[in-house]
């Protein structure tokens, strides 16, 4: 067993109205792993990934990332510098005016100078093959452009982890295409939240299921790939034959 | 869609510093509004026809923008001379046009073309991101500048939201007119849209968040300053003095 990127440990959360989402989640993932989160709508996916960047308070649990048991609010500033998530909808993650700029914003607030944030920011873009982009202003770029750029913004803070919520949701063929091949290219280790077992199948070597509150299962993806299609609602725990 | 017609191009204007531009149309702009000489402000709407034609800016759009301000004083046109006191130059039964009133009227036409003729030559060619970059160079607060900046960039995805509420009232027969279901219906969409807005400023706010946001927006910008700039910076100097000049030295052409 490798070392621990992430490890979360009977972690839950109820809203301030008391209804529960997650009674008590544990995972873990290794350096270098990609593990595929699936889950109904409500399941509490997006939730999850909100408590390890501690945008969302836990109720719970503990969350230890890259060893470190993490709770406070200075612990979860030293997250977002080693934990990178990409949002869901990419308008809410690109607020700078330019794709420059926006892939800049993270390198500068980990206090780059601006030459070496440009650097930065130039190199991330070019590896990603977007370079052609970097001084387009971002709310005019396609569905499938902002994605890719959303995703050099994270990738520009050089994560450790990566979380990547429905990373594909929207995307037509080519750019879901484009996007497996940059996260098929990476190192990091990563959680990837889809409803889209083919990219799961692809791209993550574990596919875990939240179902009630907690991880219903765990298993290769290769599995649950045969798994689900045999039993479409079949998140609930049960043996293999 | 709100566009930014005029911000991108090659112009000499285009290619001239956006501190620059932000000062001196700040400052033409007061000049020319408190200048009251017509030879000050006839001077001030050549400079900015000049202005406007360094920046090579389309003809007919130019007119499109002239049009909306100008219709907005053609209301004046019929209103102030009627009822501005003084001499009357022409009667028609009860109505009185005073001189005074056309004069009044004919220098705020000129002082108004000339201001926003300035400003979209001088501003409207930079995109938004340059103009607050311009703002934060010269230490206008930095919320403002954010309020600016994040205002601009969802304007159009909160226009693009009220566009997919609206349509998705349409198709199902939706149509505005003056019955209450009307005014109830535009109520329910603009409510939606402020708890869409307030849903989405969260997670942007987030989204900053996790990439390590901590009240300060950096920049990345560098302008730089050329040789040009400063024949501009000269230039520009000369616009202002020569209509301040028109106004308060009394210049002996008049």
């Amino acid at each position: 067993m490798g070392e621990v990127a992430l490890e979360l440990n009977d972690v839950r959360y109820a809203y301030p109205s008391g209804r529960k989402v997650l009674s008590g989640v544990s995972l873990s993932l290794e350096k270098g792993q990609r593990l595929g989160l699936v889950g109904a709508n409500g399941a509490g996916k997006t939730t999850l990934l909100l408590l390890i960047m501690g945008l969302l308070e836990k109720t719970g649990g503990t969350i230890r990332v890259l060893g470190k048991e993490v709770a406070s609010t200075r612990d979860f500033a030293w997250v977002r510098k080693r934990v990178g998530l990409l949002f869901q909808n990419a308008d809410d993650q690109l607020f700078c005016p330019t794709v420059l700029d926006d892939v800049a914003f993270g390198p500068l607030n980990m206090g780059a100078s601006p030459r070496e944030a440009r650097k930065t920011a130039e190199a991330v873009l070019s590896r990603l093959g977007l370079s052609h982009l970097a001084r387009r202003v971002s709310h005019r770029l396609s569905g499938g452009e902002k994605k890719l750029v959303s995703l050099a913004t994270v990738l520009a803070m050089e994560p450790a982890v990566l979380l990547l919520d429905e990373p594909t949701a929207g995307l037509d063929e080519e750019a879901a295409r484009r996007l497996i091949g940059v996260v098929k290219g990476l190192s990091t280790a990563c959680i990837i939240v889809s409803h889209e077992y083919e990219f799961l199948k692809e791209t993550t070597s574990r596919i875990a299921g939240l179902a009630e509150g907690t991880v219903a299962f765990d298993e290769e993806s290769s599995l649950v790939h045969t798994h689900v299609h045999v039993h479409p609602a079949g998140k609930v725990p049960h043996k293999h034959v | 869609m709100i566009a930014e017609p005029f911000a991108f191009g090659d112009s000499p204007m285009h290619r001239a510093d956006p501190r620059l531009r932000a000062v001196f149309g700040a400052a033409f702009a007061f000049v020319t509004a408190v200048a009251w000489e017509f030879d000050a402000i006839l001077a001030a709407l050549f400079l900015a026809v000049a202005m406007a034609a360094a920046a090579r800016l389309s003809p007919w759009r130019l007119a499109k923008r002239l049009f909306f301000v100008n219709g907005f004083i053609a209301l004046l046109w019929i209103v102030v001379p009627a009822t501005y006191p003084g001499r009357a130059v022409f009667s028609l039964g009860p109505v009185h046009l005073s001189a005074d009133g056309l004069w009044v009227v004919a220098r705020i036409t000129i002082k108004s073309n000339a201001i926003v003729l300035s400003t979209l030559a001088l501003l409207a060619t930079m995109p938004m991101a340059s103009l607050g970059q311009a703002m934060y160079f010269f230490r206008v607060p930095q919320k403002l500048v954010m309020l600016i900046l994040l205002t601009y960039r969802y304007m159009f995805v909160m226009e693009k939201e009220y566009g997919r509420l609206l349509r998705a009232a349409r198709v199902r027969g939706f149509s505005a007119d003056t019955s209450m279901n009307t005014w109830r219906t535009l109520g329910y969409l603009l409510g939606m849209l402020f708890v869409r807005a307030d849903q989405r400023a969260r997670r942007v706010h987030q989204a900053m968040l996790c990439r390590g946001f901590s009240g300060r927006y950096p920049s990345l910008d560098a302008f730089c300053f050329r040789k040009t700039d400063w024949a501009w910076a000269a230039a520009m100097v000369c616009a202002l003095a020569l209509v301040g000049g028109l106004e308060w030295a009394k210049w002996p052409l008049s």
